[in-house]
């Protein structure tokens, strides 16, 4: 029982994190439609941030935070302006291939800007856990948590219920439509990558001190990014949120009941059970795929 | 994914070499190693190990009256460009000897070019049985196998009063292999096995794991895997209050690094190391170990690599002794003439002794195993 208890918190803590990642992707991936290779380099460009800040230049760990999230969100903003402005009428193979380049570039200038050997960042938060009866947990685990659920609850408002969400949404559901009506395309398309970058970034500055900063911290995150997003729904900020949520319960019951060894593709296995009964994910409306 | 890097930097380098060495006054040695990647750090300790090597016998006047030259290429901790760059050192390169590959499953994945190539490698890193019973008489290695490791442990288990066993190990030939070896020893001296957990070798959340080790209340937890996953799961243990002691097997996880990463949290772990840093007169050659150390930090590289690092420096050495005792900077000489050096080494004296199928046996050295305490920060001895 206790152990169940201590698998259900864990996924709690792990599912926020997973659901941070998702939601930033399902962005971009879901509303502008730009299969976003570079997420988990701006994840790793906001952990690696944070190390800079926290670490060499001596920043507070809470003013260090939002700081590293808009450096993510200028990196966004910058590579939609450099890159995929010029790409809009493009296909998506060309944008895809684009995308898998700035990766490729953004992984090699971490590597070369802060070697191979993994960086530690320090946090405020006591090191002994948090303790609740038989269960444990990180006080920075449960820091990310809050500030996980803050953002998402944040970025659901910002779409659904502001002018801007409605321009972005108008936008990617019919183009021209939304520059008849007055709305400025070029800005939108920034402000969306943007956004979704600056949520990528927020995950790396919150979990690059949880784990540790490396070069190919991004893969992981991505690949888990991309499965949560799948599986909630592309474009639906609540599918991602308990997408992740869904995958981290499978990945820690999976884990811990049937074979560690098998963790990952537990997550995956689930993906393909849901995409066989619903194939556009838990929440996506069916006129927004096609 | 590093493709066109490699490819610009392999231009790069190749336009160089056209200009510097037109010689035959240099005798190449390929080194295959992890220089970025998962295993990134080790490779890189690894490699400036190898160098410090390279530097001391040149300014002794090199090898055969000549010059020795490291080409070192990166097999960025994935085992198809570890057998690109095996293929590359050996057709392209033409070194007679390679080092290399850092872990059993890059090892593994080169060996079957030395078999293709017929040119001998010493393999500074990796403790899976099978590289030395597989039948490659290309294959000359200075680490300890896991057997020898769990053997070197197992007057220990007594000490440690060791009742129940879990196991947390990387999912690869290094991390079962390790955990199948450590199982057998303990089951032997009557110990019980409770969770044998694995783990994605990139992954980094290890709580499923945790909790189910947690639940099985064994006195000890056995880790095996490259310091950067120990980092986390030591860690992620104190988070998870597992109360079992931990020991980290395989010698590349480097204390000093722990230390550094996982600050309080390393406290009351134990490490299976082969080369003890912050007790040179421990060791069998002091002379040499403190030679090095003292390469090495007035170098200012990162104390934590030391542990690491050493390996490149006796693997150089043993090479370099095959070659001067062959005569001549061949593959087959080389591979002839190692059966028989003797060389004084950090880690201890250099030999190899015979193992695999009669007709093809692969050499294994056997080196000497520490187990180190950290408390409080520092490194003691056990």
């Amino acid at each position: 029982m206790d152990q169940l208890l201590q698998h259900g918190l864990n996924a709690l803590m792990l599912g926020g994190t997973y659901a941070l990642l998702g939601i930033g992707l399902t962005l971009i991936f879901g509303i502008m439609k730009v299969v976003n290779f570079t997420h988990g380099e701006l994840y790793a460009f906001g952990a690696y941030m944070m190390y800079a800040l926290v670490m060499l230049l001596g920043v507070s760990f809470f003013v260090a935070l939002p700081l590293a999230i808009a450096l993510g969100v200028a990196l966004g903003a910058l590579l939609e302006l450099v890159l995929l402005r010029r790409l809009r009428g493009a296909d998506i193979d060309t944008t895809m291939l684009v995308m898998i380049g700035a990766w490729i570039a953004l992984q090699n200038a971490e590597q070369l800007a802060w070697t191979g050997v993994a960086k530690s960042i320090s946090t405020p938060f006591p090191a002994a856990p948090l303790v609740i009866g038989p269960v444990s947990v990180a006080w920075n685990r449960v820091f990310v948590l809050v500030v996980a659920l803050i953002l998402i609850g944040v970025t659901y408002l910002l779409i659904n219920k502001t002018k801007l969400g409605r321009a972005m949404r108008a936008t990617f559901q019919d183009r021209d439509t939304a520059a008849l009506m007055g709305v400025r395309i070029g800005n939108i398309h920034t402000a969306t990558f943007a956004l979704g970058s600056g949520l990528a970034a927020a995950g790396g500055a919150l979990l690059g001190p949880v784990f540790v900063a490396y070069p190919s911290m991004g893969d992981l995150a991505a690949a888990k990014a991309f499965a949560v997003v799948i599986l909630g729904g592309l474009g639906s900020i609540p599918g991602a949120t308990l997408g992740g949520f869904i995958l981290a319960l499978v990945e820690e019951l999976g884990a811990g009941y049937v074979s560690s060894g098998y963790r990952d593709a537990m997550g995956f296995l689930l993906i393909i059970v849901i995409l066989l009964f619903r194939p556009t994910g838990l929440f996506a409306r069916k006129e927004r795929v096609g | 994914m590093n493709l066109v890097w490699k490819t610009v930097a392999a231009a790069f380098a190749a336009s160089l070499m056209a200009g510097t060495a037109g010689a035959q006054d240099t005798i190449k040695i390929g080194v295959t190693q992890p220089l970025t990647g998962a295993f990134a750090a080790s490779g890189n300790y690894v490699a400036q190990g190898a160098k410090l090597a390279e530097e001391e016998i040149n300014k002794q006047g090199g090898v055969l009256g000549k010059k020795i030259q490291l080409v070192i290429e990166d097999n960025k901790s994935n085992p198809t460009e570890a057998v690109a760059t095996a293929e590359k050192l050996i057709s392209k390169d033409k070194v007679p000897v390679l080092m290399g590959a850092w872990s059993s499953t890059l090892t593994l994945a080169v060996m079957p070019k030395l078999m293709e190539y017929q040119v001998p490698m010493l393999v500074e890193t990796s403790s899976s049985g099978k590289i030395t019973t597989s039948g490659n008489p290309y294959i000359f290695r200075i680490s300890p196998t896991s057997e020898m490791e769990a053997k070197a442990f197992a007057p220990m288990v007594k000490k440690f009063n060791i009742k129940k066993a879990d196991f947390l190990a990387t999912n690869n030939d290094f991390g079962l292999g390790a955990s199948q070896e450590f199982q057998k020893m303990l089951k032997e001296q009557g110990v019980q096995i409770g969770a044998a957990e694995t783990m994605d070798p990139k992954a980094t959340d290890f709580s499923a794991q945790l909790a189910k080790i947690k639940a099985s209340g064994a006195d000890t937890l056995f880790v095996t895997t490259a310091v950067e996953q120990a980092t986390l799961i030591l860690r992620q243990a104190k988070e998870q209050q597992v109360k079992a002691r931990i020991i980290t097997t395989g010698g590349s996880v480097s204390p000093d690094q722990l230390i550094a990463q996982a600050g309080a949290a390393a406290d009351g772990s134990y490490h299976l190391v082969f080369f003890t840093p912050w007790f040179p007169d421990a060791v069998k050659n002091p002379d040499i170990a403190k030679k090095f150390v003292g390469e090495w930090t007035a170098r200012k590289y990162e104390a934590g690599g030391l542990t690491e690092g050493f390996r490149g420096w006796d693997g150089i050495h043993t090479i370099v002794a095959a070659i001067k005792a062959a005569g001549k900077a061949e593959p087959a000489a080389i591979q002839k003439a190692m059966w028989n050096v003797k060389v004084k080494g950090i880690n201890g004296d250099i030999a190899f002794i015979k193992q695999g199928p009669a007709g093809k046996e692969s050499a294994q050295n056997v080196p000497s195993v520490y187990v180190v305490r950290i408390d409080n920060g520092k490194v003691v001895r056990n």
